[in-house]
This record gives structure tokens, sequence and C-alpha cells, in this order.
């Protein structure tokens, strides 16, 4: 699958883009957060805070309930504040 | 039917309205709300960079826009939102709605203002004038801005 960053989270995991390939058990949204996590400092400093990160599954908001799988495009990145 | 551009470029609002008004006989009113980059008070920025999602931020306001349509009768309706790098007092965002009612252009700005800034995935970024940057964290009060056009 393809994970997008933005923002600041973005910034603290320093890529703006990556293709992964999780176990197949990685299923939801939060078993994704839980694998990025364990990758790395980077990734378990950007995505500590599952209250201060949103998340959007194939250009649609998603919560981490939220089904995933291969090929999917998941995106994580901070609060929106455009306008 | 409405117009929506994502990007970079600059934008002159009174060529706006003139493009919304183009060849139509039946608007009697047009709305809009014109966002700029402000200095602040407490500790004044420079300018602000706006980042994006590219393909799904022009999904979400497409969508706001084909809402606003149905809740409101519009002739007309133009959606502009500027992405990089921007200095204060610069236009940031525009949203412009054509009608034959005042009402209904005018309510229709607010709806679609409100809602692009909970609703369609733009991050700012502030540039302090002594060198610092910072993300600008979301607001509560957003959320209840946008949150009154669910409660009708």
């Amino acid at each position: 699958m393809q994970i997008l960053y933005f923002a600041w989270v973005r910034e603290r995991i320093g890529v703006a883009e990556e293709r992964v390939d999780p176990p197949l058990d990685v299923r939801s949204v939060g078993a994704l957060i839980v694998w990025l996590r364990a990758r790395g400092t980077r990734y378990a400093e950007a995505l500590a805070d599952n209250a201060r990160v949103r998340c959007a599954v194939n250009q649609e908001f998603a919560s981490v309930e939220a089904a995933v799988q291969p090929g999917d495009e998941i995106a994580f990145f901070p609060p929106i504040t455009g306008g | 039917m409405a117009v929506i551009t994502v990007g970079p470029k600059d934008f002159d609002p009174t060529v706006e309205m003139d493009a919304l008004l183009a060849g139509d006989g039946d608007v009697g009113g047009i709305a809009s709300f014109l966002g700029i980059v402000r200095r602040g008070r407490a500790r004044p920025i420079d300018a602000m960079t706006l980042e994006h999602y590219p393909g799904m931020t022009e999904r979400a306001i497409a969508r706001m826009a084909a809402e606003a349509e149905t809740r409101w009768p519009l002739d007309g309706c133009r959606i502009i939102h500027r992405t990089g790098r921007i200095p204060v007092g610069g236009r940031i965002v525009l949203v412009m709605t054509a009608s034959r009612h005042r009402q209904a252009a005018l309510e229709s700005t607010a709806f679609l203002i409100d809602w692009l800034k909970v609703g369609a995935p733009f991050w700012k970024q502030e540039h302090f004038a002594e060198g610092a940057s910072h993300w600008v964290e979301a607001r509560g009060a957003d959320d209840a801005a946008a949150e009154r056009w669910t409660a009708r």
C-alpha cells in the first residue's frame, strides 16, 4: 500500500510518501498505526497520539477502525486548518 | 456547476466575479468571502505556507459545492484555494456564489467557507517575523462553525 504524510507528520517522519507491505493481519487503520510505530523512533513519535493524527483511506476521511488492504492509498496528517 | 481551482496562482476577485456573471441574465446577486493572510498581534508573522493533499482536496471541495447546490438555488459557484507560501496581506481563499436571491448567495457562501475550514485537507504553517515556523493548530471554534450547518 501507498502511505502519504502531510504537514508536521510528514516533517517528523522525514518522507512525504512511501510504499509499504505490512503483514496481512494488518487490516485496520489502527493496526497499521501500531505496525508503523514499530518501524522506528521517527514513526513512533509522529504517530504517538491517535488524538492528534487524522487519516484518510483512498482519499476519504477514515477512523482508526476503518479497513485497509493491499493497494490502498492511506494518508496520515494533523487535524486540518485550511480556509 | 461549481468551478474549483486549487494551486499556487494568485487570482483577481473582480475578474472572477465578472466570469461568474458572464452571459447569465438570471443572477440577482453575488456573495463572496475572501480570506487574507493576517499578520497577527501577539507573535507577528511574515507569511504562511498552505500545504494540501492533491486529489483529495479537489474531491472534498467538489462534494461540498454539490451539497451547497442541493441546499440553495445557485446560478454559479466559484471556489479558489491557494497553496504554497503567501505573504501577509496575500489572498488565500475565495468563495463566491451567485443566485437569484441574496439569502441563498449569502448563506451558501457562509456554508462553504465554514466547511472548507474543517472538511478540505489543507494545513497552514505560519512563518514568524523572527524566523521560526510552526504548524497552526486546529480550532474548536471552526468545528462549531461547521456544525451549525448540520444542526438544521
